[in-house]
């Protein structure tokens, strides 16, 4: 029996609604479209769905037998509170990484590249060990195809290792940074 | 000759070509999922690199990621195996304009013959049979009546505006010619607002047989004889053989120079193969070109003794193949089947899982082609073939007696594989006399 876990983050700026009717009826409506992804996921042995909506964004991954916590942004309107099955920590500022415990947090390549640690070759590193990092702080650089795209931390921490070193070459899923996450 | 060549592909073919790379001296880069990692295969590259999730457009087709991995391992070609982006001219466009060669016929060749209705042109202007038709709208009985006299009846009469088998009908004479016309025409209307008709000569049991084709880029092109794909479910081959058992000299001659003289036609340049349909009187007609190396390329391998993905890398890479037509010989009989891992017992049912005993066949005749081990794990992500196993003996009974023989001794446990039907297609007397069709497989199975 493979259980689904998943995972929501909650996404603070929006004001939780003091209209419990509401919120309620959103939640509902929500959770019912949840049970449908997860009936779909079922029905055609899917292993992972991602779903964007302008700035909303989903995913609902399958357990593995090697499993992996990924923190995922944003879901409809902030509510607090478990819900069944779920993973996923209370509320909190911005965006959390959910990590197994006492192990650090790993920022992973997205994409195929060169790593850059420092905007140019005479600058300061974007970050070092012990840096402070939120969700949007960019943490290195990934040439891919002489694009340079900026890579940010997606969690809340303090860098503790500085894995990748400058100038190599990254695959997808790589570590590049461990972070003790907030 | 390349110094590097990264495959944009995955199993048994990436295995395929990581093997022709090193006979030629040629490094090898695998690039791979998060659900390929760890494949065995991929340690028999020079370098792998992880290029995304399991999901194919996140990986095997996204074409940012496998350029950036081309340029992190510095590989001067790439090889797209089959499936996947092999027929996708945006990419060979891509490659060209990253000045990495892709192995593989150019962008506007690949453009040309990979639209139907192009290349029917284009096989007609070359000399070349299509199934017979009206060449566009018949527009009364009358008309009809003598385009359907030109071709030849057996007629189908078919919808311009159809689909799904409707608005659909077989005239075998004149009498049943303009019943089905005038009710063809009123079910087209009702059923898609159109009731113009056209009409195409109607195959009876057909065989698909295409021909294996390779052009160096210097004008030389070369046939390596065809292959018998008739064994199919689904449109998805089961079997493959060559020679088709059923042709005479003079018929194969005819269709091996018809597909090279298509693919000169295209200024083509690289593999292709193309693909017939045959009837029961033994005449041919042109369908379309696959644009890329098919699964199936050993067989062709076999029965002319030549390693095709070697030749792909030496034209790609502007070598002359130096052979003529003359030296490309064939000899013996070649049948290849698949090995998925499908349940033929359930529908041919998908059947992910991990493999606990693997034990292939072996002795003479036998070629067995796969990317799998013990212990190996079959992703519910990509397509089901586990293996192909390929036998080779001098005669075509020799042939079906030695897979017969490989395809008993195959130990694939416990994941449900395809082999118990192979076994009773190979036994099934139609199939031993050859007097099978594109649909044998459906109607007997």
């Amino acid at each position: 029996m493979l259980a689904i876990i998943l995972i929501l983050a909650i996404l603070v700026g929006r004001q939780v609604t003091n209209r419990k009717g509401s919120a309620m009826a959103q939640w509902d409506e929500q959770f019912s479209k949840l049970k449908q992804i997860i009936e779909m996921m079922k029905d055609h042995n899917l292993v992972e769905i991602q779903i964007k909506q302008g700035e909303e964004e989903l995913c609902v991954k399958k357990a593995q037998p090697v499993q992996q916590i990924t923190a995922v942004p944003m879901f409809g309107a902030g509510l607090p509170g478990a819900l069944p099955g779920a993973a996923a920590p209370a509320a909190g500022q911005g965006q959390e990484a959910v990590s197994q415990e006492d192990k650090p947090a790993e920022i992973k390549s997205p994409l195929v590249g060169t790593f850059y640690a420092q905007p140019s070759p005479d600058s300061e590193p974007f970050v070092e060990l012990g840096s402070r990092v939120e969700p949007d702080t960019v943490v290195c650089i990934i040439e891919a195809m002489k694009v340079m795209n900026e890579i940010k931390a997606e969690m809340s921490g303090v860098i503790v290792d500085v894995v990748a070193a400058n100038g190599s070459a990254v695959e997808y899923g790589q570590v590049l940074f461990k972070v003790r996450p907030d | 000759m390349f110094s590097r060549v990264l495959i944009a592909n995955r199993g048994e073919i990436a295995l395929r070509v990581i093997r022709a790379c090193h006979e030629l001296g040629i490094e090898a880069v695998a690039v791979y999922s998060e659900a390929d990692k760890g494949a065995a295969y991929l340690d028999m590259a020079d370098e792998a690199v992880c290029i995304g999730p399991a999901v194919p457009a996140q990986s095997y087709l996204n074409i940012p990621r496998i350029m950036s991995a081309a340029e992190i391992t510095n590989a001067d070609a790439i090889h797209p195996g089959y499936g996947f982006l092999a027929e996708n001219e945006n990419f060979a466009q891509i490659c060209r304009e990253c000045g990495i060669t892709f192995i593989g016929p150019p962008p506007e060749a690949m453009r040309l013959l990979g639209d139907k209705v192009e290349a029917r042109k284009l096989a007609k202007e070359a000399g070349v049979s299509l199934v017979p038709g009206s060449d566009g709208v018949v527009e009364d009985i009358e008309q009809g009546l003598k385009i359907a006299a030109g071709i030849g009846y057996p007629v189908m009469i078919k919808a311009v505006a159809g689909g799904g088998g409707r608005g659909m009908r077989v005239a075998h004479n004149e009498m049943s010619f303009r019943s089905g016309f005038t009710s063809a025409q009123a079910e087209a209307t009702a059923a898609f607002g159109d009731g113009s008709v056209y009409l195409e000569k109607l195959i009876v049991e057909p065989r698909h047989v295409e021909v294996q084709v390779m052009a160096d880029g210097t004008g030389n092109v070369l046939h390596f004889y065809e292959r018998d794909c008739s064994i199919q479910r689904r449109h998805q081959k089961m079997i493959e053989e060559s020679p088709c058992p059923v042709i005479s000299e003079k018929v194969r001659q005819e269709l091996c120079e018809s597909a090279i003289r298509i693919i000169k036609h295209a200024n083509y340049v690289n593999a292709a193969t193309v693909e017939f349909l045959l009837d029961k009187d033994r005449h041919f007609y042109f369908i379309e070109v696959n644009t890329r190396i098919q699964v199936e390329h050993p067989v062709s391998e076999m029965v002319t003794g030549r390693d095709l993905i070697k030749m792909q890398l030496q034209v790609a890479s502007g070598e002359k193949l130096g052979l003529t037509q003359k030296d490309i010989k064939h000899r013996g009989v070649a049948i290849e089947c698949r090995v998925n891992a499908e349940d033929p017992a359930n529908g041919f049912s998908p059947c992910p899982g991990t493999i606990t005993r693997f034990i292939p066949p072996g002795g003479p005749g036998i070629r067995v082609d796969t990317h799998v081990y013990q212990g190996w794990t079959v992703s519910p992500n990509y397509d089901s073939m586990l293996c192909k196993l390929i036998a080779y003996r001098p005669t075509r009974d020799e042939a079906i007696a030695t897979m017969r023989r490989a395809l008993s001794e195959f130990v694939i446990e416990p994941i449900k594989t395809t082999i118990p039907a192979s076994l009773s297609i190979l036994s099934h007397n139609l199939f031993v006399k050859s007097k099978i069709d594109t649909e044998f497989v459906e109607r007997n199975f």
